[in-house]
């Protein structure tokens, strides 16, 4: 099978996304958008220049274009807007959390919004506190809104295929740290359906339930722990709305123990939630307690000694993974 | 008229600012060496080619007035005579940083200078100056606020909020917008429209809320000054917010988000650019803001040749042992991470 960076794959996806529907526009900063400051983004600009008429580069007017994509999805459009990094969605975080999440069910289900938001999120090195956010928790607290993490170049394709074809404002937020992993993408591959988490490695031990980048550091510790007789099964929601809760059961009590591994900060992130819908449903599975990897209650520090103590690191995981099989 | 007697400049100012640009030029290009040699990861921004900005408007401020900036800080607090070794000690991410390596280079305070607050969010200060000047009236103190932005600001929702509310609320704030789009890769091009500002000039915007706007060249020291200490004078006695946008011409080297430099900064460079490699001679030969103060103070008689280059020379040496003692300062325990969260 054919093999591909995520970079590319996701590059990929966009091209035949904006090939296949003329309702498709990309509002993004061409210098700078899809790829962020990754070395491959002068890829993106050859996209971007095979489309000039639907790319289209905004002022920094985060607020006022992501409102400018929702009414574009309600009046017969299908946009994609591009937020860069996650940390700006908060200039758009009325449009985003208040018109778009609540415009089909205010409506009675009159209005569809399908716009999508492209956000790249968390601890990426030196973002400091006001560049390294991960909102999907903060966005999870918002009704309507569909929430998409992926973590592999085959999910990312098929997720933002998916993601483009959707009829509710979808927010899929990816990570530059998983822009050189490599995988297989088969040529034309189905897009990948929303709800359907992945088991990303099969073991008896212990159920990772892991998202974005940390699907990967999940894995690479796992290779390591198999060394030590702990076989680990990693599962990746890939969306958390909606979410496959019945993947994660199943893992859950062929285990009956639990590690949830994810880059929000601990209080209300994704993995407190995930860790009480596991304990209200699989009580009586668990052989030991749940436990969370996630980044400290802090703001992010700059220095990068600091960032790797809030952050959570292979060596958290590996302790908690341990912990949770003994 | 000589142009340094018109501003009623005396030969210390000059010499000063002339050694405060220099020490800002030297800073941002040894910094830009120290991330070439992998001290520092990141994305990060120099002020190289708005040295006679900062410089001079912000000689105009007293002591205790408030100033808030962004990503573009570096000369904003050399100006106002921060430590060059804390400095460089918070972009590598040591104990001895301003924000003990807490912020990097995005978000360098120092309260004690007045820089209470620095971020990165384009547009995230524009609201919290209008808010120190709201206080420092409230409270009587004759201080004012000052808000450093660039052009790509005005884009921001918060501008125009914030122009209002200081307009309406006659506020003692001063918006000084460095337009650093001038014939090259920045947002806002000046006097014409640009891909992402339909109002131009940039002074139509402030305008609209009543607020006084004007324009000046950014890379004439003595014209900022001039202008600066003129509308601070206004802003002090009471007759609310003013706003200057001032003109530079975007360094070369910025154009890239890597930046190298392509030639080490000198008093005799004022006069012979040739040391410099071809893309970047016409920028140090005409848009140099640094160079032209140093022909200028020569031309006026105000310093030899010789005088501004032994400046030179102990600035060189003052950042030479600003970056040894950063790069000699520990990185923080790990556990200070969990530190500072709750005042
Ligand atoms: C809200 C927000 N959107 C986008 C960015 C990314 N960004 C950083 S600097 C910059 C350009 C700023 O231009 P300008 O205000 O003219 O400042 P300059 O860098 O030219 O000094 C952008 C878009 C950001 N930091 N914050
Ligand atoms: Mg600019």
């Amino acid at each position: 099978m054919r093999e591909l960076a995520y970079y590319e794959a996701k590059l990929e996806g966009l091209r035949e996304i904006l090939a296949a529907d003329e309702r498709v526009h990309f509002i993004t900063e061409i210098a700078t958008g899809f790829l962020g400051l990754s070395p491959h983004r002068v890829h993106f600009r050859q996209i971007a220049s095979s489309f000039p008429d639907r790319v289209i580069a905004p002022p920094i007017s985060e607020l006022a274009f992501c409102g400018v994509a929702i009414g574009a999805a309600m009046a017969g459009l299908r946009p994609i807007v591009d937020l860069i990094t996650a940390s700006f969605a908060f200039e758009a975080w009325p449009q985003i959390v208040n018109e778009a999440a609540n415009a089909f069910y205010m409506s009675g289900g009159q209005t569809r919004a399908p716009v999508v938001f492209h956000l790249l999120h968390g601890l990426r090195g030196a973002g400091a506190a006001q560049h390294s956010h991960s909102p999907q928790a903060m966005l999870w607290n918002c009704p309507g809104l569909k929430i998409v993490l992926p973590s592999s170049p085959r999910d990312v394709k098929g997720l933002l295929k998916t993601a483009a074809a959707s009829d509710s404002p979808t927010v899929f937020i990816d990570h530059v740290l998983l822009f050189e992993y490599r995988g297989s993408v088969p040529e034309n591959d189905e897009a990948i359906p929303f709800g359907q988490a992945e088991i990303k490695r099969s073991g008896a031990d212990v159920t990772v339930v892991a998202t974005s980048l940390m699907v990967q550091r999940s894995l690479a510790v796992a290779e390591r722990l198999a060394k030590d007789g702990i076989q680990v099964e990693v599962v990746d929601p890939r969306t958390i709305v909606p979410l496959d809760f019945d993947t994660i059961m199943g893992s859950v009590e062929k285990t009956g123990r639990v590690v949830v591994v994810d880059e929000c900060h601990q209080s209300c992130g994704v993995a407190a939630e995930l860790v009480a819908r596991i304990a209200e449903a699989g009580f009586d599975k668990l052989k030991a307690p749940i436990r969370r990897v996630v980044t400290l209650d802090v703001p992010i520090p700059f220095s990068p000694r600091l960032e790797e103590f809030v952050s959570p690191s292979e060596a958290r995981i590996a302790e908690a993974i341990r912990a949770a099989a003994r | 008229m000589d142009p340094i007697d018109q501003a009623h400049q005396s030969r210390e100012w000059l010499i000063e600012s002339c050694r405060r640009m220099l020490l800002i030029r030297h800073f941002e290009e040894t910094l830009i060496g120290l991330q070439n040699q992998g001290h520092f990861a990141g994305h990060y921004h120099v002020y190289i080619g708005q040295e006679a900005t900062g410089v001079p408007a912000l000689s105009c401020l007293a002591p205790d007035d408030h100033i808030f900036t962004t990503h573009r800080n570096h000369g904003h607090l050399l100006a106002r005579g921060a430590e060059p070794g804390r400095m460089y000690a918070e972009i590598l991410g040591r104990r001895d940083g301003y924000n003990k390596g807490k912020g990097g280079t995005f978000h360098i305070a120092a309260s004690h200078l007045g820089f209470h607050h620095t971020s990165g969010i384009v547009g995230g200060i524009i609201p919290l100056a209008a808010g120190a000047a709201y206080a420092a009236k409230a409270r009587k103190t004759g201080q004012i606020a000052v808000c450093l932005i660039g052009d790509g600001a005005l884009e921001e929702g918060a501008a125009p909020e914030s122009f209002n509310i200081a307009s309406l609320w006659k506020l003692p704030v001063l918006y000084l917008c460095e337009n650093n789009g001038k014939y090259g890769a920045g947002r806002a091009l000046g006097a014409a429209q640009s891909f992402s500002m339909a109002a131009y000039p940039l002074t139509d915007l402030p305008k609209v809320y009543k607020i006084p706007a004007q324009q000046v060249d950014g890379t004439d020291a003595l014209a900022v000054y001039r202008v600066v200490s003129e509308v601070v004078g206004k802003i002090r006695q009471g007759q609310g917010p003013q706003f200057i946008e001032t003109h530079t011409v975007r360094w070369p080297g910025s154009e890239s988000n890597w930046p190298v430099v392509p030639v080490v900064t000198s008093v005799d460079l004022a006069w012979d650019a040739s040391a410099a490699p071809e893309k970047f001679r016409d920028w140090y030969r005409a848009s140099d803001p640094v160079l032209a103060f140093i022909r200028k103070i020569v031309e006026a008689g105000a310093a030899t040749r010789a005088q501004l280059a032994e400046i030179d020379a102990q600035a060189v040496d003052l950042i030479d042992r600003a970056a040894k003692f950063a790069l000699a300062s520990p990185f923080p325990e790990p556990q200070e991470a969990l530190t500072d969260v709750f005042a």
